[in-house]
């Protein structure tokens, strides 16, 4: 694995990321949401239509306790063969963002709490380890204490005194030949004191980069963006950086604006699973869209859109022949019309969220 | 009666075995191999896959069940839409069903009478009727290749004189539906031949469609619970009793034992949800039969759904993985769906090229074997065979054959 940083813009720096043998992504770059490995919706042959820069992903250890388990992954010799994704990035990931975000209550010396399809569980560094290993990802982030905001300063800190222990034990369980593929994560919850503590701590370990953890968890976006910069400033400059727990657009730009290189979002399948297609305009400038024949602010709530959004369940959309997003060049967009998505939502019919997810 | 039929089609025998037929069907949208199956696309849509890749897995001909799309989105939008294709964007052919069987296994109170069918709207309770002009105007807009007469079908288990009431309103149908086709030279309508599993009321049938000339006829009422031995009975009736020249559809059949039984007594077309279905149940269709994924046993299980299929499922993925999916993930559904429609082409292709080959009893040998490693061929399926012609003594054990030797 290496990273590069090729050029800054203020905050901002644009970086190449090199994965598995022969694959680049570009960032800042998006990892793609998965379950057990594979996107909801988007199976590995419709993979290639997307974005040349959608290339990697971000799997949870949590999707891996049961059924596949880890012995499944190890077994198909790792987890890129065993979900045929070889010539994608795989970037374990702890928290699974789809479900309940941790309170950091239930979670022990044992090991932090996680709600999974199973249940409730308690993963600590061995366990986490033993699916990390068999997983053979190109990245991985290290198991967090993470807490909520409102937590009172002792469990803050206690925290991040944890969150540096299981990192420590996490390193100590990485086989060597693997070389440096860890991302510490960074938590301190909205004490700033904290979060350079453990960012400084954090960054004396021999790791590939650095995760900042324990967002999403009821900070608002101005304590992010603090607690953010207070941290990037002490985090070596030329190592890659990952966040979860965001997902909104404005969210994900204000993050990259302050210095952050990959994340993951549950933005996309929330808006798909709603039946909503993203429609805000990604290049200002050169729209090729004439903001006068946009359909009006009121109009779109009427249908239950807004400007970043359309609800393609409306009856607004029924005889509506346009693609998504005009002039875009995604597969759905090429290929389907907003009434026949209308149609297939409309009709619970599966195809709907493939072709929404892409 | 037609003298010129007006037809949409063309169908060309290229090779035969005994009964068994490899054709080409050249429609309006699409040039066709038959025999073939044709995936079931209920809503406009085959559950989960998309048009790529339905092309990339060979399918011909899609069948759009009228009575949905007549529901949601409805007949006159797709007809403003510029038909079901233009829909959906799917560049091949399409088939559409009447409607009728939908209303009446669907449907509470569905009632037939002379006119048509009477059922209650599901949407608002209303009272609705479905006539023979009514289905043909609703399919002339969904615009399909091949469009179907709406027939008054019956239960296979049903006896009494309600079979052959029903047969005979078949016949008085079919010539409402003809009358009301307003675009036969681009929809090909096909009649489907009633009469339960009454040899005599089937050929009144038979005779009656053959009559009028249409461009391919269907085999109907048939899937619905009877026996074996009496389904394979019917299909080689009407096969015999239908033009040589013209496709050859029978109704609901998916199970591939059937399909091969039915190609063998001389069929062409086939539909049915189950390949789909199935798959949404965590069950893969492969030579020995189904596979069910969701078994313990599948856990540990590294293999490849079906070794000898090349399917981007069974290139990519284990058996082990998809049982931690299936019924779980959609993405579960999505997978199996693939490759159970990828094995139905297959078979399809198999099909086809076997009779054009000359080898089509060794594809039938070969098949019976694998399904039937023991050799304990289903009777019925020996029975058809000898109507058929073709040697499958070798795919049955010592003792049923002896057994039957005695008999």
């Amino acid at each position: 694995m290496e990273f590069a940083v090729r050029t800054w813009s203020a905050g901002a720096r644009l970086g190449s990321l090199q994965l598995a043998a022969g694959l680049q992504v570009e960032t800042p770059g998006l990892l793609l949401l998965t379950r057990k490995g594979l996107p909801a919706f988007i199976p590995p042959d419709l993979l290639q239509n997307l974005h040349p820069d959608a290339r990697a992903c971000q799997v949870t250890p949590l999707h891996f306790l049961e059924s596949p388990n880890a012995t499944t992954v190890a077994k198909a010799g790792g987890l890129h063969k065993l979900v045929s994704l070889t010539g994608f990035g795989m970037v374990a990931v702890a928290r699974d963002s789809l479900m309940d975000e941790s309170n950091g209550e239930g979670s022990s010396k044992m090991g932090a709490s996680f709600e999974t399809s199973s249940g409730r569980r308690v993963v600590g560094p061995a366990k986490y380890m033993e699916v990390v290993n068999a997983f053979k990802p190109d990245l991985w982030v290290s198991l967090p204490d993470e807490v909520p905001s409102w937590v009172a300063e002792k469990r803050n800190r206690l925290s991040v005194d944890r969150t540096l222990q299981w990192l420590d034990q996490c390193l100590s369980l990485q086989p060597a030949e693997y070389g440096n593929r860890c991302l510490g994560v960074v938590v301190g919850s909205t004490s700033l004191d904290e979060r350079i503590r453990s960012a400084e701590q954090t960054a004396t370990r021999n790791v590939a980069g650095f995760s900042l953890g324990g967002f999403g968890l009821g900070e608002d976006a101005a304590q992010r963006a603090v607690q953010m910069e207070a941290v990037l400033t002490k985090l070596p400059k030329e190592k890659v950086r990952h966040v979860s727990g965001i997902g909104l657009p404005e969210e994900i730009l204000q993050a990259v604006g302050a210095g952050i290189d990959v994340f993951d979002s549950i933005y996309p399948f929330m808006l798909t699973k709603g039946g909503y297609a993203m429609t805000f305009p990604l290049n200002m400038e050169n729209s090729q869209r004439s903001f006068d024949s946009e359909p009006t602010g009121e109009e779109l709530a009427r249908s239950g859109g807004d400007s970043a959004k359309i609800n393609l369940r409306s009856v607004a959309y029924r005889l509506d022949n346009a693609p998504l997003v005009i002039g875009c060049k995604c597969y759905t967009c090429r290929k389907h019309t907003r009434a026949y998505i209308n149609h297939l939502i409309n009709t619970h019919e599966m195809l709907a969220q493939t072709l929404l997810e892409m | 009666m037609l003298t010129t039929p007006a037809m949409a089609l063309r169908f060309e025998v290229l090779a035969r075995h005994n009964r068994a037929r490899a054709s080409r069907l050249t429609l309006p949208h699409f040039e066709a191999q038959t025999p073939l199956f044709m995936p079931v696309g209920t809503q406009g849509t085959i559950k989960g896959l998309t048009n790529d890749q339905l092309e990339d897995l060979d399918c011909q001909i899609i069948l759009g069940n009228t009575y949905h799309l007549a529901l949601r989105p409805g007949a006159d939008l797709l007809d403003s839409m510029g038909g079901l294709h233009k829909f959906m964007n799917w560049p091949r052919a399409l088939l559409t069903d009447s409607g009728g069987f939908q209303m009446v296994s669907l449907l509470h109170l569905a009632d037939i009478t002379e006119e048509g069918v009477t059922f209650q709207s599901p949407v608002d309770g209303k009272p609705m009727l479905l006539t023979p002009e009514e289905s043909i105007q609703i399919q002339n807009k969904i615009g399909a290749d091949i469009i179907m007469a709406l027939d008054d079908v019956v239960k296979t288990t049903t006896t009494g004189p309600r079979v052959e009431e029903a047969m005979h309103r078949t016949l008085r149908w079919i010539d409402r539906c003809i009358a009301a086709h307003s675009r036969p030279n681009e929809q090909n309508l096909f009649g489907i031949v009633q009469g339960g599993l009454d040899p005599r009321l089937r050929d009144i049938c038979l005779k009656g469609l053959v009559a009028r000339n249409l461009p391919g006829y269907a085999i109907g009422g048939l899937s619905g619970g009877e026996a074996k031995d009496a389904f394979w009975r019917v299909v080689a009736q009407c096969t015999a009793g239908l033009p040589e020249d013209k496709p050859r559809y029978v109704m609901g059949i998916g199970f591939p034992l059937d399909i091969v039984v039915c190609s063998a007594l001389g069929a062409d077309m086939y539909d049915c949800v189950y390949p789909t279905r199935t798959a949404r149940f965590g069950s893969a269709l492969v030579p020995e039969g189904v596979l069910k994924l969701k078994q313990a046993a599948m856990a540990t299980d590294f293999r490849p759904l079906d070794s000898s299929c090349s399917c981007m499922v069974c290139k990519r993925y284990t058996r082990a993985y998809l049982h931690t999916l299936v019924t779980k993930e959609a993405m579960g559904s999505q997978l199996v769906s693939y490759h159970n429609v990828a094995y139905m082409m297959q078979l399809s292709r198999d099909l086809h090229n076997s009779i054009l080959e000359g080898r089509f009893a060794e594809f039938v040998q070969s098949f019976l074997q694998k399904q039937f490693p023991e050799g304990d061929v289903p009777e019925w399926v020996c029975s058809a065979m000898e109507v058929a012609e073709i040697d499958i003594s070798m795919c049955c054990a010592p003792q049923s054959r002896i057994a039957k030797m005695q008999v």
